[in-house]
Order: C-alpha cells, then structure tokens, then sequence
C-alpha cells in the first residue's frame, strides 16, 4: 500500500524550503511550479526545483505541479523536470481527458528518450472545475499514470459561484463526487488544501470528515498541519485490535469450514474482514516512520 | 586599665590580646572586608545623592574592578550610567566584571577605547565590543568565564571585586533588594547575588526606593553599602519579552521533539526526575514535547532549573515540576511566578553552577537540552564565537551544566544559512566534547561513543540515530566543504573553563 496520507506543497522559488522539503515526514511533497511562483519567476523557479531533484536525496516522494499545457510554461515545465524525473507530475486544473493524455504522450517519449522504465512517471490529478468534476472518472481512466486525483477547493468554489465556509460544506458534494470517481477507477482520492494554518480546530474537522468519507489523505500546505492529519488518519489500538481478532476469528471459522462467523455476538461478514484487513496494512504501512511519532 | 566611654575599666590586654575600649556605637565599626560582613551605618549614610557621590564613597581609583550583573539584559541602563559617571571623575584603567555583556553595552566601547576600563571579565562578548576585543584594541586580555567559574573565581578570591554596582529593580532605605517589584522588574537576581555577597563595596542603583523593610528580599541589607536613587535602571521592554513562545518554525519543532524523545528515551525519564531547559530556540520548544511526555507517562518532575521562562512555570502550575531553580527569569511570566509562587525559588549562580563549593544544582539535574553556534565530531561544543571566530556569544551556563548533569543534549540546526553547524573542528571550545552526551539535528541524532549505555537505551526510540562523523559529512554535502577559517593573530582573550584552567584562547581576527 503506498500511503498518501499527505502530500506537502512547498513554493518551487524558496531554496531553503526546497532544501527541507523531506524533513517534516509528509509521504508526498509537491514542489509547486503552479500557483505559487509568480509568472515574472517561473523560469528561476523551474530551474530551481530541477537543480533540486538532481543534487538532493529525498526521502520520500516527490512530485512537482507544473502548469496546465494551455499556458506558455507547460511544456517547458514538463521538458525540464523530466530530465531529473519526479516521482509524480501534479497537473492542475484537469478538466478535459484529451490534456491528460496529451501529457502522458509527452512523458512516455521523455521516458524513453531518458531510458527511464515506462510508465514510472505517475499523475495526480487536481480538479478544479464544473467540469472536471463531472469528467472526473474519465480523466482517472485517461491515462494508467493516474494515481490521485484531489480536488482545489478555492478554484472549483469559485467557478461554482459558491461562497467559501469555514466547515466547506459548499463544496462537500463535489468532493463525494470526486470520491466516487476514484474509487470506481481504483485510484487514491486526496481531500484539499486547507489555506487557514492558524485554524486548527477546523482544519482537523475538515481531515476527520475526509478521512470517515474514505479519502485517502490530505493535500497540506504547511508542516504543521502533517502530524495532525498522521494522527486522524491513525488507526487507534481499540481498532487494530478489534481488527485483529476479527481476522483471527475469520481464520478460526475458514480452518473449521464453519459457515456463519460471529465474534462477541455480531456477525462478521466480507466487507468487515476486508475493513480489519485494510486497518492492519494500513498500520503495518504507517510502522517505522522515524521520531518516534 | 583604662576607663571606656561607658565608665568601665578595661585592661589594656589580655592572655596577650591587645583589647581596645568602647568608644562609642559607630567608632570602631569594622570595615566589611574585615570581618566579612557589613557593619551597620545609620540609614541616612547609606542613601547618596548621586552614582559620582557613591563612586567617591567607595573610595574607588585606578585600576581597581568594578563589577555588573546581566539580569536587565539588553535594557540595562546602569552599566552605562555608571561608567560615564566614572570617566567624568577621571578613573581610569579599570577592570570591568560583568555576569554578561548584552547587545546594549555597545555603549560602553567609547571608555573601552579611551581607557576607562582597560580589562574585561565577562561571558558575554558580542556585537562591538566583541568586534574590538577581535581587532586587538583591548590593552588587557580579555577573560571569558562561565556562570559557575565566575561565581567559582570570585567566591574562592580569584576575581577580587572592589566595587559592585548592582541594578536593583527594588530596593529598600537600608538597602534590602529584589527583581520581582518595580517599574525595571527582571525576577531571579542570581548573579548579582555573588557580587552583593563578595565585592568590597557594593552600591544598590534603584528607580524604586520603598520603606524599609522589603518583604521579599534577594539580596540583604548586610550586603548593600550605599543606595543611589535614579530616574529609570532599564526599559522594560530590553528586559523581558512579555512571555517567550514556542516556536512556529517547522524545523525547529523537529529539533525539539527529536530532543524531547532522547530524553524519554535515554533511561533517566522517570518520576522524580529533574530538567534543565534554555530559553532559545529548540531548548525552549523542547518543553512542548517533554510536557507531552510526562503527561502521557504521568511522571512528574522533582525540580526543574533555568533560565527560568514561562512554559517551564506553566508545568509548574500543573504539578508537572515540583520545584523551580531560577537564577534569572526570562520572561513577564516567569518574574511574576518567583514573586508569587513558593515553589518556585531564586538561586546564586554559586548554588546553580559553580564547581568550586560543596556541591551546585547543576550536579543533580538528570537531562539538559543545551543550544550552541556549531559542535565538531569530537562532541565539542562553541557557544562563544562563529565558525570564522567572530565572538557572538556565551559560554553562559554551557560547560557547567553539561559537566553536571547525566545528560546533557546540544540541540541545534545541520545547517544554519549555508554554513555547516556540525564540523570536524569547531572554532572555539567552550564545553569540551567528553561532558556533551547527544547531539541533535533536524537530520540526524549522533550519541558521544563514550555513552555506550545512552546507545543501548535510544535503540528502542526510532529516533534517526547516525554517528556523528556521518552527520559531519552529510552537512559538508549540504552546503559544499568550508573554506579553512583563515588563523588568527595574537592571544587577546582567554577562554576560562569552569574550575579555573584555560581551555581555548581567543585571537585577533583579519
């Protein structure tokens, strides 16, 4: 299971933050070419985060957003960083199947210019429109890169007419559309950014609804906010342990061939097991992250 | 036989010792540097009219020293009041003492130059006068101490004060002090107590004169010789910040927490246990982490020291620390705390540090989390200078607390701007290598070979532990190899280790 509980924004133009980019134990940063470097510095910045995938280690995945290929950065976006290979390509304001995968024929030549293996560079996907949200099974399916797909809550809000709430409810019925399409195309479905890093109250209201709607983590802006989603996302030892004697009790029922399971009088069925299944891989997965938190 | 001014005959001597009759209650008073304490003088004696009125009255003249406290950090006015007033009555060629030289004794570089005071004894040493001490404008080396060796070097007689002027936030007209009331309030006066106890001749400097008696009384009666009365001793905004909070700097915070959890860690985190924090950076944020800790293990601290500041009085509060040791209180918070609060004591800086007594606080402290300006891969620690020399810095209560404590942790960035913090070589020593036990970075945790217990104990922590030649080498890749820092020239300062002997030299720069 690869886990995507957070996936860090970092500005594409700030050196120092580039340089940190992996301490503060994100599963994913995203070095952002996008809407944080301002047009007058997108080539400086371009040529900052290549500098930095090509001389610095990091521990853990790296994506960068670059711009949508309708803008003039797009493609020399895509040409720069494929020279130092990401782990992932954010591509914003996704909208139209037809970009998708006008992007994935861009990268599958640059991998096999670079001799990369095919198919390494994955997408994520951000959707910030009407109609990205309607087309959003078909952009997951668009391409086999799609691992993610998340949703910028400010664009779509706005290109809603909606008015922005602190709990967000205007936007709670795209993001459950957003669910649905990822998970019929099997991908992993990030929650969106929350811009306020001082609230924290209803920053961790917003990752607990997103985490009991299913998503699969948080897209974050600032390393505070990563413990606080790592510790929502959490499964607690009540529930790994439950978990555990549910699967224990499966097993018992498989190996006596005994039809019907039960464990302290409730019925155990399919979609319990493959819970408790989920809840272990998920600790299993989260086990030996380093500072002891 | 001769009759006294009672009437009485009293033999010339006795078994051989001289007897001197009665005169009359004031006489024959001891001078205080004779019977080490203070006779009594009737209260009007005490109280002068101006600093120049006291200077005379001290009797001080060339080339004696004079000594200051730190406790009005950088809103101090008294230090450069008093050395105008010096150089206005023509004394030169002093020895000038202080706890520490903050930022705003830049003020004093004009008689620094002049001749006024032609020696210091310090630990602080920054800004200006750092940077004359470096050009070699000094005519008198300068001496670098610790907390704990300049109460060591002054209690045992080493560093012989013949005039203190003490800043006292309060004071009272037969000279009872304390730095809990007043306008220029700054809590613990723990260096100032060494002075006030040892020098020749101590001068109480307040802008809040009360009624005898004061109720909460630092320094005593016994020990203050005059009383000035002026318009202000310090701004107040110099002197404490409203209350230091921790942190926002992401980086920081992963220092912190990486500290927090060696100590958690480290064997010595059990009820009763005691805690040494700073007041900078991930010393300070370090308290966040611990508390959460303690809270989670419900353990409870036996006493807690400092560099006293507010999150440390809020676990007080909470029962978490038992038991507060402050010699100077960093924050609003922690002032009102040691006035209000009786567990939450004020100490000397003999009682915290010094190695020279039977026994200082700092012998019992458990952990320590400690900041530095860079260490080396011997575990050796610079507190005083950069790594290109520029004095910067403190020794402070560095050396001290790390050759007392069971654990002492220096907490500090890989990587400050772009220079290395973890070298092969530091610059300065200032605590030597073999009393640091862990270093921390946001990259990495390096435990000293020499505590080979601490590695067995971290080894269940999932903390990111790498030696620390690997953490050297990984900060070099960050950043590139420095430049060799060019020698330097000729010896213009001596850096004191605590118990007396020399352990580094400072020299002038190019």
């Amino acid at each position: 299971m690869k886990l995507r509980r957070t996936m860090l924004f970092m500005p594409g133009n700030n050196p120092g933050m580039l340089l940190n980019a992996d301490l503060y134990r994100a599963d994913s940063v995203v070095f952002d070419l996008e809407d944080a470097v301002s047009i007058y510095e997108k080539d400086a910045a371009r040529d900052l985060v290549r500098n930095a995938l090509k001389y610095n280690e990091y521990n853990c995945e790296v994506g960068v957003r670059v711009n949508h290929i309708s803008t003039p950065f797009g493609y020399d976006d895509l040409e720069a960083m494929m020279s130092v290979k990401p782990d992932f390509l954010r591509l914003p304001k996704s909208e139209e199947v037809e970009d998708i995968q006008r992007v994935d024929e861009f990268v599958t030549q640059a991998e096999s210019r670079y001799g990369y293996e095919l198919g390494s560079v994955k997408f994520v996907l951000t959707i910030e429109t009407a109609l990205g949200i309607r087309n959003s099974y078909e952009l997951a399916k668009a391409s086999k890169r799609v691992v993610a797909m998340g949703i910028g809550a400010e664009d779509f809000a706005a290109d809603m007419q909606a008015t922005r709430s602190r709990d967000g409810k205007e936007i709670l019925f795209a993001k459950s559309q957003l669910l649905l399409s990822a998970r019929a195309a099997k991908i992993q479905a990030l929650d969106n950014v929350f811009a306020d890093v001082n609230d924290e109250e209803a920053f961790c209201a917003e990752t607990l609804l997103g985490k009991e709607l299913g998503f699969d983590g948080k897209s974050v802006i600032h390393p505070s906010q990563i413990p606080l989603v790592h510790g929502i996302y959490a499964p607690s030892e009540a529930e790994l342990e439950k978990s555990r004697r549910i699967l224990a009790a499966y097993e018992e029922a498989l190996a006596n061939n005994s039809g019907v399971i039960a464990l302290d009088g409730k019925m155990i069925d399919g979609p319990i097991v493959k819970r408790a299944e989920r809840a272990l891989a998920y600790a299993a997965a989260i086990g030996g992250q380093q500072g002891g938190r | 036989m001769m009759k006294n001014a009672v009437g009485r005959d009293i033999p010339a001597s006795l078994n051989g010792i001289a007897l001197t009759p009665y005169k009359s209650p004031w006489d024959c008073m001891p001078a205080r540097a004779d019977c080490g304490g203070k006779g009594g003088l009737p209260e009007s004696n005490k109280l002068v009219k101006s600093i120049e009125e006291a200077i005379e009255a001290t009797g001080l003249r060339d080339g004696m020293t004079i000594s200051f406290h730190h406790h009005l950090r950088n809103g101090d006015y008294v230090m450069k009041l008093v050395v105008d007033a010096i150089a206005r009555k023509g004394i030169r060629d002093l020895t000038l003492s202080a706890s520490s030289l903050s930022a705003v004794q830049d003020a004093l570089v004009p008689h620094l130059e002049s001749g006024v005071i032609t020696a210091l004894d310090t630990s602080g040493l920054r800004g200006e006068i750092g940077k004359l001490v470096s050009a070699g404008k000094m005519a008198k080396p300068v001496m670098v101490r610790s907390h704990g060796g300049r109460a060591r070097a002054i209690e045992l007689g080493e560093l012989r004060i013949d005039v203190a002027f003490l800043g006292m936030p309060t004071c009272d007209l037969y000279g009872n002090c304390n730095g809990v009331d007043g306008p220029a309030a700054c809590g613990a006066l723990g260096y100032a107590m060494v002075d006030a106890a040892c020098a020749d001749k101590v001068v109480a400097i307040t802008d809040n004169l009360v009624a005898h008696p004061l109720r909460q009384i630092s320094i005593p009666q016994t020990q203050i010789d005059f009383i000035v009365k002026v318009g202000s001793i310090g701004d107040p905004a110099g002197i404490s910040t409203g209350s230091l909070r921790i942190s926002k700097d992401p980086k920081e915070l992963i220092i912190s927490e990486y500290a927090a959890t060696v100590i958690e860690h480290s064997g010595y985190f059990r009820d009763g246990f005691s805690l040494q924090l700073g007041s900078g950076g991930a010393s300070l944020s370090a308290a966040k982490y611990i508390r959460e800790k303690m809270k989670a293990r419900n353990i409870t601290a036996a006493f807690g020291v400092g560099g006293v500041t507010g999150i440390f009085v809020e676990m007080l509060e909470e029962g978490l620390v038992d038991t507060l040791f402050d010699t100077q209180s960093f924050d609003a918070t922690a002032i009102a705390s040691l006035k209000k609060n009786p567990r939450h004591l004020e100490m000397t800086a003999a009682y915290y540090a010094s190695p020279g007594n039977a026994g200082p606080i700092v012998n019992n402290v458990d952990a320590v989390i400690l900041s530095a300006t860079e260490v080396d891969i011997d575990f050796n620690a610079n507190v005083l200078t950069g790594s290109n020399g520029k004095l910067m810095g403190a020794p402070g209560g560095h050396p001290d607390t790390a050759a007392g404590s069971n654990l002492c942790i220096v907490a500090l960035p890989l990587v400050r701007g772009r220079m290395p913090v973890v070298r092969e070589a530091v610059h300065t020593i200032v605590t030597p290598g073999s009393t640091v036990d862990v270093i921390v970075t946001e990259r990495g945790v390096a435990v000293n070979p020499l505590r080979k217990d601490l590695l067995d104990n971290l080894k269940e922590s999932n903390l990111p532990l790498v030696s620390i030649e690997d953490l050297q080498r990984l900060a070099y890749k960050l950043t590139g190899t420095p430049a060799p820092t060019p020698p330097g020239g000729d010896v213009v300062g001596l850096v004191e280790y605590r118990d007396g002997t020399i352990i580094d030299v400072i020299r002038t720069l190019k």
